[in-house]
């Protein structure tokens, strides 16, 4: 099971990256959980300072970009 | 299943971004041929009426405009993927106050900002030991010199006050961080701030030159198609009032004469935030009707730099006073460079 982090506090961009990570789930059939981090402080805490970010399983993939469902979908397989 | 199979077919980037230009090119050149035939050809306007005049103006500015925005938006978006807050965060970092200042005031002109990461880059700041003055200057500088407001000012207005402008803005932006770190307001940064850990962080995967075009050209369309209907909508109330409004009514409400119109202006930029759009064609107009230069800038620099949503969002990791005194002290910098350009015009 791999987790899937999206840290943002809910702009449109983070809105963007939620919806490409759920597409990249079901394209790739990989048991994942998509989360959404809102909170000010943990978003810090990652060390992201440019939302959106994307983490899958601890490693920070992405940071102010909005990557596409089909990226994420290799991140996920590698 | 592979993910392989949901790629479309790639055109090499060197012949998308070369298509791309050809395509501004022409219709760059084809712009003012094409808007005064349709205004006089096929609509069959007078060109010596006012309202054939008006309508040719708003067939020229809105593409003008609009392929100044495409253009220069999508190549800025695409510079500035290669500046990465993180760097400037460690090149601010333990700075003298003075050149860390003006450093970040700079750096704000640059880099990514949209009001949604204000807070996330404000605690990266100050939990990396960049001074508070400092990382108010970039948090001023950073939306008020941005590239569709300078590129509607340039476009609209002309290259004089668009220079004006972005160093005014810049002076703004020093000022405020000069005053907010001599006041010493750490104690106003709410309390959580200064607990967050952020460990540095490496990204694992570095974007491509080609995911770096086409989240340029991404962000691109998704500010236009935000901006458009205002810039539209501004164009066209320009283009009405360049024909239609009395220079003596403008002159008067707006004019020197009236010592209060910088901060009455200030003041009725606030709820106009992100709007810069829409306003600055009127303000062009204005302009040509005897609006002073300063009363202007005042005008533009409110509506960018000081806005309701951004203040509800900073805050999340500012007291109340700290607040009230970065827009305090923002507003007397827009106040004070309204008045001083309309003494100098």
């Amino acid at each position: 099971m791999k987790l899937i982090e999206v840290l943002g506090p809910g702009c449109s961009n983070c809105k963007r990256v939620e919806a490409a990570a759920n597409e990249a789930v079901a394209m790739t059939g990989v048991a994942a959980e998509v989360r959404h981090v809102t909170d000010y402080a943990e978003i810090a805490s990652r060390g992201v300072m440019n939302t959106p970010g994307l983490i899958i399983d601890g490693r920070v993939m992405s940071t102010g970009r909005v990557p596409s469902a089909s990226d994420i979908a290799a991140w996920l397989i590698e | 299943m592979t993910t392989l199979a949901v790629r479309r077919a790639h055109v090499p980037l060197w012949l998308t971004v070369l298509g791309g230009t050809v395509l501004w090119l022409v219709a760059w050149f084809i712009n003012l041929p094409l808007s005064l035939w349709l205004t006089f050809e096929v609509l069959g306007l007078d060109p010596t009426s006012q309202f054939g005049q008006a309508v040719a103006f708003f067939l020229y500015d809105v593409p003008k405009v609009m392929l100044l925005l495409t253009g220069i938006v999508t190549l800025v978006s695409f510079l500035r993927s290669f500046v990465a807050p993180e760097k400037v965060r460690s090149a601010l970092a333990g700075r003298n106050a003075v050149i860390g200042t003006v450093a970040a005031a700079a750096f704000g002109i640059i880099t990514p900002f949209c009001s949604c990461s204000a807070v996330p880059l404000f605690i990266g700041f100050v939990e990396a030991g960049v001074p508070l003055g400092v990382t108010f200057a970039f948090l001023v500088a950073s939306p008020m010199v941005n590239e569709v407001a300078i590129v509607l000012l340039w476009g609209l207005v002309g290259p004089e006050l668009t220079i004006a402008y972005v160093l005014a803005g810049l002076t703004v932006a020093i000022a405020a961080g000069l005053v907010i770190g001599r006041l010493g307001m750490e104690r106003y940064v709410e309390d959580y701030v200064w607990k967050v850990r952020a460990g540095s962080v490496a990204v694992d995967f570095r974007p491509t030159m080609s995911d770096r075009v086409r989240d340029a050209w991404r962000s691109t369309v998704d500010i236009i198609g935000r901006i458009w209907p205002w810039v539209v909508g501004g164009i066209a109330v320009g283009a009405l009032l360049h024909g239609y409004v009395p220079t003596e009514l403008v002159v008067k409400i707006g004019g020197p004469d009236i010592p209060l119109a910088v901060p009455a202006l200030v003041a009725l930029g606030v709820p106009l935030y992100g709007n810069a759009a829409g306003t600055i064609p009127i303000i062009e107009a204005l302009l040509g009707k005897g609006l002073p230069v300063g009363s202007a800038l005042a005008f533009m620099m409110a509506i960018t730099a000081l806005s309701f949503p951004e203040m509800v969002i900073l805050r999340k990791v500012m007291k109340p006073r700290l607040l009230t005194t970065f827009v305090a002290v923002v507003a007397a910098g827009i106040i004070v460079i309204g008045y001083l350009f309309n003494w100098l015009t």
